[in-house]
């Protein structure tokens, strides 16, 4: 009951920020979806980071680490700390100069006038959308899925969806983008205080010797790998790198960049972006170990409830309640950028673009735009209510993935002038197949994941799992994500679990991450010798089969998922993307002089 | 040159993230903290030396002074 009170009144306060927002609005587009470009650099940081993570990294990653050991925070948390204040830097920067002196609200926007093309950007803008929609329902069921946990059923599931789902909609459709930031500088100092104090509770309150004395035991025991990474195949901890370059190519975050009152708000930003990453993510990703040492016999979702385990075991109540209205804010804070985020690209991407606002006015478009929000977080919620997490955790896994490939298109675009819009369709459509074609072959695999599941199951005297397809981290990601995005380059993202069985009634739901890192595929290459307290390992077990065997090891399956000679279908995506985007560039007329002269000023060939 | 150097920096930076040294390493840093997690804390340190230095050397000033002297001219109509 404490938990539930401290998360009631902390939804209170988020509420009532939000509505303060709206006395501060103006009655214009700049204004509800980008805060009249008006946001300064320590709230531009704190709400971009809040953008960018999701429960995934608090819950998700500590459940991935549980089951999969301290690999995951340099596979998923360092990975990302490299990659997504890189592409802040590079990309977020020149989209950000070219939103102020064009106008841009949408990187849709961007794309029509850098390209002079109109139906390639309204399929970029449905590939986008459609990629989007299930990571904003997953962050729901995670809200709900953890407020029930946290008050222990007192907060029955659809009660707890329908709580973050009213304070989210009420956020964004009385603030617009000035609620949300608002909102987010109290929910990211909330979620970023987190770890640390989860982590000073935990360790006041463990028996025998602490943290030392468990990791030791744990050391020793069948589970020391968790202690490494000898589990986890190189080619999947490489291949993931790529995921992070999806962060910036999500429509909530390209957004959030538009809305910086000048550049040097990147500045800081980007610096301390990897160390932010890190103060969310080590100390989950260490607890997650922690928990494997003192909780060794969770199986399947449990995992992911890893860390309220940890919390309800060995905090104060009054602590749990501060720290769950901590994962509650890191769940809330991307939700409400995501649903605005689809409210700016229908609004001004369709609605807009399409005539709505010539037609109607400047005041319509607001209306059109909050009227958006209403219908698609209510069909949200009610989504939510089915609790289809498989197919959206899948879904968001493949977003992730599908968003990092759309990167070249992106880095083409701003920095080459040469670059066509038949480049951008050639790439889109390569990224679109792709999507297809992992979907299809994760279904057709199914019972091979099923059978490696339960092969591992029975090698670790578990139970069979039953696992869905695909069935990622659940939170209560994204991807990450992740990223685990999702993971992401902060995937950010939503990744590297093994199927869970389908969601128990008290598991906390994460986000899905971003694809998950399966375990090596036969006749990959060996990743180095036992190390200290390793034991001898003897005959490998078989971790993934070749899905068409006449094909060898093209495409493999393991538990978790698909991948390409061992790699995640990221790589083949990513390279081809760009690959397609160089070469149908070459092959067609290049944009107008004016157009080029315009992005490129001077540099148009005369 | 400068920008040969920027470059270099960061692809050692993106290497240094495989640390294909430390993978079947279990020991514990301090008793507490096992090898893998230290590095990749560093390599989250690291990451953050090379975002200061690129903002530092690699920041683009004259992009950013473009827009500043547009000011309030700078949003124009909306180019579709």
């Amino acid at each position: 009951m404490g938990p539930l009170i401290v998360i009631l009144i902390y939804l209170a306060v988020v509420t009532y920020i939000g509505s303060v927002a709206v006395r501060r609005g103006k009655n214009n587009t700049e204004d509800f979806f980008l805060a009249g470009r008006s946001i300064g650099p320590m709230v531009f940081f704190l709400s971009l980071f809040a953008t960018n993570m999701t429960a995934f990294a608090i819950l998700g990653s500590s459940g991935a680490a549980y089951k999969q050991g301290v690999g995951i925070f340099g596979m998923m948390a360092s990975s990302s700390g490299f990659m997504i204040p890189l592409t802040i830097f590079l990309i977020g920067t020149r989209l950000w100069a070219l939103g102020k002196r064009f106008g841009h609200m949408t990187q849709v926007a961007f794309f029509r006038d850098r390209w002079e093309c109109s139906g390639i950007g309204t399929f970029i803008f449905a590939l986008s959308a459609a990629m989007i929609v299930p990571y904003m329902i997953i962050s729901i069921i995670g809200g709900g899925t953890v407020l029930e946990e946290m008050s222990k059923g007192l907060v029955p599931y659809w009660l707890g969806c329908l709580l973050v789902t009213l304070v989210v909609t009420l956020t964004v459709f009385l603030g617009g983008m000035r609620g949300t930031v608002w909102v987010n500088v109290f929910q990211t100092i909330l979620f970023m205080l987190f770890g640390t104090l989860a982590l000073l509770v935990i360790s006041s309150n463990l028996p025998d010797g602490g943290f030392g004395a468990v990791l030791s035991k744990l050391g020793a025991s069948p589970k020391g790998f968790l202690l490494s990474r000898e589990k986890m195949p190189a080619e999947v901890f490489w291949s993931y790198s790529l995921i992070p370059l999806s962060s910036i190519m999500f429509p909530h975050m390209s957004i959030m960049c538009l809305s910086a009152k000048k550049m040097s708000a990147f500045k800081n930003t980007v610096v301390a972006y990897p160390l932010a990453i890190m103060a969310v993510w080590l100390p989950s990703v260490f607890l997650g170990i922690i928990g494997a040492g003192v909780f060794p016999t969770l199986k399947g979702t449990e995992t992911d409830g890893v860390l309220l385990k940890l919390l309800t075991e060995y905090a104060p109540v009054w602590v749990s309640g501060i720290l769950g209205a901590g994962i509650i804010s890191v769940v809330m804070g991307s939700d409400a950028h995501q649903v605005l985020a689809l409210s700016t690209m229908f609004t001004k991407d369709i609605f807009d673009y399409y005539g709505g606002r010539q037609k109607f006015g400047e005041k319509s478009s607001i209306l059109f735009a909050r009227g958006f929000i209403v219908v698609l977080t209510v069909v949200a919620y009610l989504i939510a209510l089915a609790k289809p997490q498989s197919i959206f955790e899948l879904a968001v896994r493949f977003a992730f993935t599908g968003f990092a490939a759309l990167a070249p298109v992106m880095v083409a675009a701003l920095f080459w002038k040469r670059s066509t819009k038949w480049g951008a369709l050639a790439a889109t459509l390569w990224v679109t197949f792709w999507l297809f074609l992992t979907g299809y072959l994760t279904t057709i695999s199914e019972p091979i994941g099923q059978e490696l599941a339960k092969a591992q199951a029975a090698a670790q005297g578990g139970k069979k799992p039953g696992g869905k397809p695909g069935a990622g981290p659940v939170e209560g990601g994204k991807p990450a994500g992740a990223p685990e995005v999702q993971a992401s380059p902060a995937a950010p993202a939503s990744p590297g679990v093994e199927p869970t069985p389908a969601a128990a009634p008290a598991s906390p739901s994460i986000e899905p991450t971003p694809p998950a890192p399966t375990e090596k595929p036969a006749g990959a290459p060996e990743a180095g010798k036992p190390g200290p307290g390793g034991k001898p390992g003897g005959k490998k077990p078989v971790t993934a089969k070749p899905i068409f065997p006449e094909l060898g090891g093209l495409f493999m399956r393991s538990a978790a998922q698909v991948t390409v000679y061992g790699y995640l279908p990221v790589v083949p995506m990513v390279v081809g993307s760009a690959l397609l985007m160089i070469l149908f560039s070459l092959a067609t007329k290049p944009p107008s002089k004016e157009t080029i002269e315009k992005y490129f000023p001077g540099k148009a060939e005369k | 040159m400068k920008n040969y150097a920027l470059a270099l920096l960061v692809a050692a930076v993106y290497v240094a993230h495989q640390d294909f040294w430390n993978w079947n390493d279990r020991g514990l840093v301090l008793g507490v903290l096992p090898v893998g997690l230290a590095y990749h804390a560093f390599y989250a340190c690291l990451a953050a030396v090379m975002m200061f230095i690129l903002v530092k050397f690699a920041w683009p000033t004259r992009l950013e002074a473009e827009i500043e002297a547009l000011g309030d001219a700078a949003i124009q109509v909306e180019g579709h």
